[in-house]
């Protein structure tokens, strides 16, 4: 029924879990960052996903941009340990200067490998 | 998240399978839940199914304390479905704003020349007559029903089959007059009070629109707001 529907925003969260499996597949390392909590206001809503491949290349989007670069790197780090992480950013963040969210919101990101 | 996991993810998305994904935020262990079955190493725990299958029933994914574990609870349900009865003008707007809105929108009337895909380029159209076509379509909780033909022939019976379904929203378009006539008519058909209570008419929230594509912001702001506010309702009850 869908088919040929305009493309829609949950359906971009779709694609971005697609592209995570296609890498796997494609036999590249890859970590998938979700946003699991948010407070106050936060430009992305919880389920938000994001894929990062072992190169640094990344889709999707967990925060619109505030903190994507963070989360990249702590991503790159969880896909050569193996253990997932979660990591917390908003203004009483002390990194808040580089890459707090401008919006004041706190949001809470959940990192794993993809195996 | 273990390929197998998020392969499974993707086929029942595809299938449109409402699931669950339950995740120890600490181990990274994952539990697949659906709403009769379950797959992973929570799979037998009544606590995290329960809070899974809620949560699916809701749409909304939160972290839990399920006895100390942090368990993140990720619902992926099929998308929202807007069945309109009705391709008239205003149903062209609606239908692409509710398309990028996240809806699986079928636009339904049996008039050929209405119901083309010139005039709604990439939306299902359903040829049937409203009470055929909306049986079959079968609204369901994630359903929001419109119609908008202005004609008691077309949308008396979308409505009928409508106001017997779970849909959660269901609107219809005329003045206060043509609804008042509305009431009367599902009155005598032995509607009640409270189901003929569910239509939203005059159609859209009260925000002074004029055009087809005002009136379809209108409809598609109360159609999110009762989306919302019923779950919000029934977490703070």
């Amino acid at each position: 029924m869908a088919d040929g529907n305009v493309a829609t925003g949950p359906s971009l969260d779709e694609d971005v879990l697609n592209e995570a499996a296609k890498w796997r597949k494609g036999g590249r390392n890859v970590a998938l960052a979700t946003v699991v909590s948010t407070w106050g206001s936060s430009p992305r809503p919880i389920g938000s996903h994001l894929a990062v491949d072992e190169d640094g290349k990344f889709v999707g989007s967990v925060s619109g941009g505030c903190i994507e670069g963070a989360v990249v790197s702590e991503a790159m780090e969880v896909m050569n340990s193996g253990k997932p992480k979660v990591l917390e950013y908003g203004v009483t963040n002390e990194l808040a200067w580089e890459v707090g969210l401008a919006c004041g919101g706190t949001i809470q990101v959940f990192v794993e490998k993809v195996e | 998240m273990k390929q197998h996991t998020l392969s499974r993810l993707l086929e029942d998305q595809a299938a449109k399978r409402a699931v669950a994904l339950a995740t120890d935020m600490d181990s990274g262990d994952q539990t697949l839940v659906y709403l009769n079955d379950a797959d992973g190493p929570d799979g037998s725990n009544a606590q995290v199914l329960a809070a899974a299958r809620q949560a699916i029933q809701d749409d909304r994914s939160k972290v839990y304390d399920l006895s100390g574990r942090r368990i993140f609870i990720e619902t992926f349900n099929p998308p929202l479905r807007m069945l309109i009865v009705g391709a008239v003008h205003i149903a062209q707007p609606l239908s692409r704003m509710a398309a990028v809105a996240g809806y699986d929108v079928t636009v339904i009337d049996p008039r050929g020349s209405f119901a083309t895909e010139e005039r709604f380029p990439g939306i299902a159209l359903n040829s049937e007559w409203p009470d055929d076509g909306m049986r079959g379509l079968n609204p369901d909780r994630r359903t929001a029903v419109v119609t908008l033909t202005h004609d008691p022939k077309l949308d008396d019976p979308g409505l009928e089959i409508a106001l017997k379904s779970d849909a959660f929203y269901i609107g219809s378009l005329g003045s206060r007059k043509t609804h008042a006539g509305r009431v009367e008519r599902f009155t005598s058909a032995g509607f009640t009070d409270t189901e003929i209570g569910r239509i939203h008419a005059p159609v859209g929230l009260n925000i002074g629109s004029i055009s087809p594509a005002e009136i379809a912001v209108s409809i598609l702001a109360q159609i999110t707001e009762v989306l919302h506010r019923n779950i919000e309702a029934r977490e703070a009850a």
